[in-house]
């Protein structure tokens, strides 16, 4: 049966999704907050595994959590972690549970984590999962044995339109539109521009771009993710906007901009749909939404 | 080829010769003698940091190539200083203090931490160019081994950490994928990088790994 995530993707309405992140601990109070703010206000909600390398409550058991609610989940699963024998099993078992929907990543590294000494797997990379999600799709394990029960998930995986040089992460982008990604939430894009030329592009292929939108809580903040994290690119027109504001006005700043900023993609249906992605202010996503006009 | 050493800082070097107080120090003539870990220099500013420590040095010696089987003949010229000894500290690679530990019965210490087996590419830098996988991929990936040159050893092309041709985990380290695109696309053979490979075999010969040469 299709996800409900996979049916939105495919009715041509303007996806959203927006995603939480497990706590370092057991209490889930934080969480579960998030989960009751999101459910109900988009298409399905992302749980990050691992982010940035920093052992966390896992992505499975997030999703667990929205499924008991009555949302719709994005199983983030990475490859740094786990290898073939262990990514299938926890495939395996969100699938039966309920969980109907996978974003496929290679993950970071370990070093840039919280446990650098920790071994970094990498036994498959996000594109081999991708077709390990089909292979178990078709009722057989990655070593050729028939399964009892297969799965059934939406798979999608991750673009990032402001890499430079390009052409290498586009080649990839296709393999994994080959490899069967139903759909792909980018890294984060500022610049409408160069997105919309990456769409045109995009547009040819059979897949769901859902952009991706992350809030720009300060200027600080802004300045520091286009020097410092790989892939994205945030015009000096955006910093000197939010600049210009009192630092007690700049989160609000940055929900108008990521809210005017969907508004446009959804107006010029540059794109299949956004997922926004506050970092740690996941209470403020309702009011991304609703300087969308969503 | 050479295998690459990093001498240890003297605190494990002294812990891990507690209780061993007379010591016979070898080095080698080959590889550690290269980067100056282990050759005849080497050997003398550590029988001396020894006697500093208060250790009694027995002697010491470089062996042409520690890893070979002339090491045993080696071994028995200085076999009364090596006898009286409590122990060997080596400054051989690791391959070096697999062979030493075969004769005369003495345990060996490391003295050097063996790193990788690296390629000198220009004076005095040395580079590690392949994993020993068992599956060459060089043909498809330009003479750049993925394995190797990428972080996470991925094979289907660059991960989202890339920036700039550089890698995530070290902005002074390239991106192996970035590499083999421009090699690639300059050889006229970007359809390669378009072709699915599959996950790795991580058995091809199984550990550990020995051949007979017939």
């Amino acid at each position: 049966m299709a996800s409900r995530f996979k049916e939105a993707l495919e009715s041509g309405k303007f996806v959203i999704t927006s995603e939480v992140a497990p706590p370092k601990g057991t209490n889930l109070d934080k969480l579960m907050h998030h989960i009751d703010l999101l459910k109900d206000k988009v298409d399905a909600i992302n749980v990050t595994d691992h982010q940035s390398s920093v052992m966390r409550f896992p992505s499975l058991g997030g999703c667990l959590a929205i499924k008991e609610k009555g949302g719709e989940a994005i199983m983030q699963m990475t490859c740094r972690d786990r290898n073939r024998l262990a990514l299938e099993a926890d495939l395996l078992f969100a699938y039966s549970r309920g969980i109907g929907n996978v974003l496929c990543l290679t993950g970071d590294a370990v070093p840039v984590g919280d446990h650098k000494e920790a071994k970094g797997v990498f036994d498959l990379d996000s594109l081999q999962l991708l077709k390990t999600v089909r292979q178990l799709a078709s009722g057989q394990d990655l070593g050729g044995n028939k399964l009892e029960g297969a799965v059934d998930f939406c798979a999608g995986a991750i673009v990032t339109p402001e890499a430079n040089p390009i052409e290498p992460q586009l080649i990839k982008f296709e393999k994994k539109v080959e490899a069967g990604a139903e759909f792909f939430q980018t890294q984060a894009i500022y610049d409408l521009e160069n997105f919309t030329k990456f769409m045109k592009y995009a547009r040819s292929f059979k897949t769901r771009i859902l952009a991706g939108i992350v809030l720009l809580s300060s200027a600080r903040m802004a300045k520091f993710m286009t020097e410092n994290v790989p892939g994205i690119f945030v015009p000096q027109s955006l910093i000197d906007e939010l600049s210009g504001v009192p630092k007690e006005r700049m989160l609000a700043k940055g929900i108008e901009i990521a809210g005017r900023t969907i508004a446009a993609l959804k107006k010029n249906n540059v794109c299949d749909g956004v997922h926004i992605m506050a970092i740690g202010k996941e209470e403020v996503v309702p009011e991304i939404l609703a300087a969308a006009g969503l | 080829m050479k295998s690459i050493t990093r001498q240890k800082k003297m605190e494990e070097i002294q812990q891990g010769l507690k209780g061993l107080d007379r010591v016979f120090v070898i080095g080698c003539g080959t590889c550690t003698t290269m980067t100056k870990t282990g050759g005849i220099d080497q050997v003398e500013e550590m029988k001396g940091r020894l006697q500093q420590m208060g250790k009694s040095v027995t002697g010491g010696m470089v062996i042409p190539t520690a890893c070979d089987d002339v090491t045993e003949a080696s071994l028995k010229e200085n076999e009364p200083y090596i006898r009286i000894a409590d122990c060997i500290l080596s400054m051989s690679c690791a391959l070096g203090i697999h062979r030493m530990s075969l004769y005369l019965g003495k345990p060996v210490i490391p003295a050097v931490d063996t790193l990788f087996i690296g390629v000198e590419e220009s004076p005095g830098y040395f580079r590690e160019a392949c994993a020993q996988c068992g599956q060459c991929l060089l043909g498809d990936t330009a003479g750049i081994c993925p394995i190797t040159a990428c972080h996470k050893g991925l094979v289907n092309g660059p991960c989202g950490g890339t920036n700039n041709g550089k890698c995530e985990v070290d902005k002074e380290k390239d991106c192996a994928w970035t590499l083999i695109y421009n090699r690639l696309k300059a050889q006229g053979r970007l359809e390669l990088m378009r072709q699915y490979q599959p996950p790795r075999n991580h058995h091809i010969a199984l550990k550990p790994r020995a051949i007979r040469i017939q």
